[in-house]
């Protein structure tokens, strides 16, 4: 029983993450190899807010502020520079992130920071706030998606200098989307660090960056049902290579590859073009 | 005053290494606007095929020719398998296809070879010379230097000169008035990716001597860094890139002294790089 609610736990936290990379990515179409620092900035908030007697619940809004702080920030780099250039910038703040992790001390430095402490309410009640978390993110979204904004991001998306002809106010959308999609990281990375209860700076590199962006492409870029289904199986993935254990990431590798090249649209695609039909979203 | 004259000589070489991995990166996304990451796989490719056949055969300039030649083929290989079937999707897929691969190829160099990496049984080149009074380098570092000056002129002059550099400008400037006006594109992209991959496979064989070890991961950090001298230099200028090699390289040098307290020799890469891309969004040599 233990074993399934860890699985499931992270399943819940895979799903969250996935969700807050697909409003950046997805909706507003702006690539970023580097949402993993988020995650890192949410956990080791709060990691330190709880270490100091402080309750998980009410260090999540803290983590959320830090993290979409700092997304403020590079979405502000957004601003500036865009495709390509965007994509390395932000794969530049996931290695500067852990950089800076690794030389301070009071963040643990290179060893990272262990012994934190255990929600008070044990595992399956951090499942059930996972889920929730998980659920009020998940409306949220589809509450973005169906407003005006969402419409501004699809045509932010599709061309931004289009966009902005029509007089849709591109920065600041944009603004929003890094400033929501961080924030969801940095619930995410709370989740995380009570989860594993010990963090470093290698658990929010450049790989974790590109899973995540794996799971919303693999998902169906922009598509929130299709980007929880493959959020939730390559998150559960190496639970069951554990079997296979030394050829885990080869698989994973393999698959990423196999996903691009034999079904780049994803998930969604996939079912769209299974079920014949074209629905809206 | 010794210290800084060494510094800039060591950032040089980390820089000249640099430019010959960003080259074959440079010229990819020149003619493809693909962000080749699988590229990290060809440079650890070359370090292990330089440090297996010189320990058996006990020759590394043949070493080194070999390394080139099968990297650059493999090279050729990844073209056809990931990159030509997604020509026409957003380069975002053939981005992250080329994660997946680069990922799994550093595996398999774990199964294959296994997780401690190998060395060289004789290490050659290990002689040291004194260059100014004070200041010694190998004959390792020095080859490096040498290699690359040597490998990017032949470069410079392929393009310059050659039919095939000439019609691999042309592909870059405008594929289909190149295609039109009877370029074979196809073949262009065959040899973009041989020549590009061959420098990697160098590269490799250079690091290898120089760490006297190769390691499954070896290529991740090198290659990474080279994305974003690519991305410094101005996407896909040739010129740009060895400018952007040979200042990131110092600046690591100077930074790992004067900074290195606060930010690791990665950080500092990037941190440049996130600096100088909000004050020229374009890149260092590209006009808009």
């Amino acid at each position: 029983m233990d074993y399934e609610i860890v699985v499931l736990t992270n399943m819940a936290i895979g799903i969250l993450f996935a969700l807050s990379l697909n409003v950046i990515t997805g909706f507003c179409g702006q690539v970023s190899l580097g949402h993993a620092a988020f995650l890192g900035i949410g956990a080791y908030t709060s990691a330190i807010l709880t270490k100091a007697g402080v309750p998980l619940v009410v260090s999540f809004l803290p983590s959320m502020a830090m993290a979409a702080l700092v997304g403020l920030i590079v979405g502000m780099a957004s601003l500036r520079v865009r495709h390509d250039f965007l994509a390395i910038t932000t794969m530049g703040v996931v290695f500067l992130f852990t950089g800076i992790v690794r030389k301070q001390d009071f963040l643990g430095g290179e060893i990272g920071i262990s012994g934190i402490p255990a929600p008070a309410f044990g595992r399956p009640g951090l499942l059930v706030t996972a889920l929730a978390c998980v659920a009020i993110y998940l409306w949220f979204t589809i509450h973005i998606r169906k407003s005006w904004a969402g419409f501004a991001f699809d045509s932010i998306a599709e061309d931004e200098d289009t966009a902005r002809l029509l007089g849709v106010n591109v920065p600041r959308f944009k603004l929003f989307a890094f400033v929501v999609g961080t924030a969801g990281a940095g619930l995410a990375g709370a989740l995380y660090a009570h989860q594993v209860r010990f963090i470093g700076p290698d658990s929010f590199g450049f790989v974790e960056s590109i899973s995540v962006l794996a799971m919303v492409i693999v998902g169906g870029i922009g598509s929130i049902w299709g980007v929880i289904l493959a959020a939730a199986v390559l998150s559960a993935l190496p639970q069951f290579f554990q079997i296979i254990d030394d050829y885990k990431l080869l698989v994973y590798g393999l698959l990423l590859f196999g996903a691009m090249r034999f079904a780049p649209d994803g998930v969604d695609g996939l079912l769209k073009r299974l079920f014949h039909r074209r629905s809206g979203r | 005053m010794m210290l800084y004259f060494d510094l800039l000589i060591q950032g040089l070489i980390q820089g000249a290494i640099y430019a010959l991995v960003a080259l074959g990166l440079t010229l990819v996304y020149g003619l493809l606007r693909i962000l080749h990451v699988a590229h990290a796989a060809l440079f650890t490719l070359g370090g292990y095929i330089g440090v297996i056949v010189t320990n058996d055969s006990g020759s590394f300039l043949s070493a080194l020719i070999l390394a080139m030649f099968l990297v650059g083929l493999v090279g050729m290989a990844s073209y056809r398998v990931i990159y030509r079937p997604l020509l026409d999707r957003t380069p975002l897929i053939a981005l992250i296809a080329s994660i997946g691969v680069f990922i799994a190829s550093e595996e398999l160099f774990r199964i294959i070879f296994g997780a401690y990496g190998l060395s060289y049984l004789k290490p050659p080149l290990q002689g040291q010379i004194e260059i100014l009074s004070g200041i010694y380098l190998s004959y390792a570092r020095i080859l490096v230097v040498i290699l690359a000056i040597g490998l990017l002129t032949l470069v410079g002059w392929l393009a310059l000169k050659t039919r095939l550099g000439i019609a691999a400008r042309a592909a870059v400037g405008d594929p289909r008035m190149a295609a039109s006006s009877g370029v074979n594109v196809e073949t262009i992209r065959y040899a973009t990716f041989f020549i590009g991959s061959a420098f990697a496979g160098a590269a490799g064989v250079l690091v290898s001597l120089l760490n006297n070890l190769v390691e499954p991961t070896m290529g991740a950090v090198p290659s990474y860094k080279a994305l974003a001298i690519i991305v410094l230099g101005g996407l896909g200028s040739v010129r740009g890139a060895l400018l952007a090699s040979l200042a990131l390289g110092v600046i690591e040098a100077y930074g790992t002294i004067y900074i290195g307290n606060f930010l690791d020799r990665d950080s500092i890469a990037f941190a440049f790089l996130i600096l100088v891309l909000m004050l020229r969004p374009q890149g260092l040599l590209t006009r808009e």
